[in-house]
């Protein structure tokens, strides 16, 4: 396989009891490529997402992160390997603020043989978090404030910070703009651009048609559990892409998701 | 900024800004509280226009009526250590009803090391143990007790992270158990007469003081430590906690054990205050120390809260209870006030964080 290929998984199946809920997955993601995955509600997006970022065990297949072989027990193990992932469910502590939440479970810290009463180090993460911040062009009026007291799309985007403070080789969004009104919505996407700017890979699970036209270089189309079509923005349209989703059209080598 | 092209909005940031804190709310709370006793103090008819906390007679010496001021903080240093325990669990999203209990156990133990072979030229008539027990160096008591509290905190934490049963029933089965050992430990007889050594530990001002020292050092815990910023991350959002690699299970255990162990110690001081351990030691002590959490603003749904906060909590219930004292009200509806006021430090906090989710 070519060096420039970022994760790709051959095989990927994922099985809950009788339910096959993903089927032989093969995807790539080659460097500095923003690819959407589509499909309707229980095509496969999540569980396929859930397998790479190791929050679940897959039941069969290979999963490749930059040529390598990867086998992640948990999240923290994705994470550490450099995938960061926003949640559907945001996993941010609603009474931290800012630093502490990007942070969380890998905080700076001095004087380190004092063992779970190790100092924090705030100015090395307060200073870090303002660098991630700008590196994303996220705006958040005040660092210091508790996330209790943020908006919907603040929130999002100190979830979505935390990539672009550990240098992450992958990030992940699972529907990040769900729950956001509209102007929140411009301010996720706009960071979206920033990343593509800055050439990190990103894969970005999302049923609104215009965002994806609007984002991402590919579209990879989920049914009933297989990827049913891998399409190039440029050769495709909203009207193509919904005959996949619902099935009345198939690519031509995913005919098994017929 | 960097390239903020893509940057919506004409947001800045300033570090420095911060929310109005909690803390000072209560501080004004309890200046209030002094000032309504004060104001009763001279309204109500059978008061003699006494005052409650300033010396009106001698205006020399000091302002404040010392002794009633030492009086009150004496009254709450002892249920105050274990406040800044039940501060930790509580912020961690839990509760611990054993901890009153585990004072009566812990005494009970404890002064079973440390009693003094003589007494009055006698031998000790409330002798535990046989001579091997006399006179032992002050470390051992204090060792057998924190060694007790922390065995009691690791059995509620282990039991609550890992059986995943509620920290409500897993303590509440402790204060049974506890309660249970104290009594069983001499079949209901007092243990007393302790050596000199161990008497220095809650004498005079010592509980005092050793309460402060000790809401200075788990301040500085819980502010500034990878221990204190995981509590309030687990009390905050456990998922949260979990996804973010944080051992959620042994981090519980700790603050458990941490938690039991000032409950210890707060026995070690009042049974060296007391000269004397009985299986009935900290009735109600719990409840109180949850109380002075409460007051102080620590959220029962866990993640808010600190321990400055429950410093005035417990500053604000001992006011309250040395002021129904001195309004002359009736011991039998003292604890009916102390409820209602519970009850209603909840409710306060309750409409504060409505308010607090409405303006964002």
């Amino acid at each position: 396989m070519s060096d420039d290929i970022v994760l790709e998984t051959r095989g990927l199946t994922k099985h809950y009891g009788g339910v096959h809920a993903l089927n032989d997955a093969n995807f790539a993601l080659k460097k500095g490529e923003h690819v959407a995955i589509m499909g309707d509600n229980g095509a496969g997006k999540s569980t396929f997402v859930r397998q790479i970022t190791g929050v679940e065990q897959r039941t069969r297949g290979d999963i490749m992160f930059y040529g390598e072989p990867v086998h992640f027990g948990g999240p923290l193990d994705a994470r550490e390997a450099g995938i960061e992932t926003v949640f559907q469910t945001l996993a941010l502590a609603d009474d931290l603020d800012v630093p502490d939440n990007l942070f969380l479970g890998r905080e700076k810290t001095k004087f380190d043989w004092l063992g779970p009463f190790r100092l924090l180090d705030y100015k090395a993460m307060r200073q870090a978090t303002m660098d991630g911040l700008e590196k994303t062009a996220v705006k958040i009026p005040n660092i210091r404030n508790t996330i209790r007291n943020m908006s919907g799309g603040q929130r999002q985007c100190v979830a979505i910070a935390r990539t672009a403070t550990f240098h992450s080789r992958l990030t992940i969004m699972d529907e990040p703009t769900a729950a956001l009104g509209v102007q929140e919505t411009a301010q996720v996407e706009n960071i979206i651009r920033t990343l593509k700017d800055q050439g990190e890979p990103l894969i970005l699970v999302s049923h609104n048609m215009r965002q994806v036209f609007d984002l991402v270089d590919r579209i990879v189309v989920f049914r009933r559990g297989r990827i049913c079509a891998n399409l190039a923005k440029e050769d495709t349209d909203g009207q193509d892409v919904v005959a996949y989703i619902t099935g009345a059209k198939t690519q031509e080598g995913y005919e098994d998701a017929a | 900024m960097a390239d903020a092209s893509h940057g919506t909005g004409g947001l800045t940031f300033d570090s420095k800004r911060r929310a109005w804190p909690n803390e000072l709310n209560i501080f004004f709370a309890l200046i209030l509280i002094i000032f309504a006793f004060e104001a009763a103090g001279q309204l109500l008819p059978y008061m003699n226009g006494q005052s409650f906390l300033f010396d009106t007679r001698d205006r020399f010496d000091s302002i404040f009526n010392e002794a009633r001021l030492r009086i009150i903080i004496l009254q709450v240093a002892i249920i105050g250590i274990i406040a800044l325990g039940v501060t930790q669990v509580i912020i961690s999203g839990g509760i611990d009803l054993s901890s009153g209990p585990l004072v009566g156990a812990t005494a009970m133990i404890v002064m079973s090391f440390a009693q003094t072979e003589l007494v009055n030229g006698g031998p000790n008539p409330k002798a535990v143990f046989g001579p091997w027990a006399f006179d032992l160096p002050v470390i051992v008591p204090l060792i057998v007790g924190l060694s007790f509290g922390a065995l009691i905190g690791a059995i509620n934490g282990s039991l609550i992270a890992y059986t995943k049963i509620p920290p409500f029933i897993a303590t509440l089965g402790m204060f049974l158990i506890c309660r249970g050992i104290a009594q069983a430990w001499t079949r209901g007889q007092p243990v007393s007469f302790p050596t000199e050594a161990y008497a220095v530990i809650g004498k005079g001002m010592m509980p005092v003081y050793l309460f402060f020292a000790l809401a200075i050092l788990f301040h500085f815990i819980l502010k500034y430590t990878v221990y204190g910023k995981h509590t309030y991350a687990i009390g905050s959002n456990e998922d949260a906690a979990r996804m973010s690699g944080i051992n959620v299970q042994r981090h519980k255990v700790l603050v458990y054990m941490i938690a039991s162990m000032l409950a210890a110690f707060a026995a070690i001081v009042l049974s060296s205050k007391n000269l004397t351990a009985q299986s009935g030691m900290g009735i109600f002590y719990e409840l109180y120390a949850i109380a002075m959490a409460v007051i102080g603003g620590v959220s029962l749904t866990g993640g808010r809260g600190s321990i400055i906060g429950t410093v005035l909590g417990a500053m604000v219930f001992g006011v309250i209870q040395s002021g129904f004292t001195y309004i002359k009200l009736d011991a039998f509806y003292q604890l009916m006030a102390m409820g209602a006021i519970i009850i209603g430090a909840v409710v306060l906090d309750k409409v504060r964080q409505e308010r607090a989710a409405l303006r964002s």
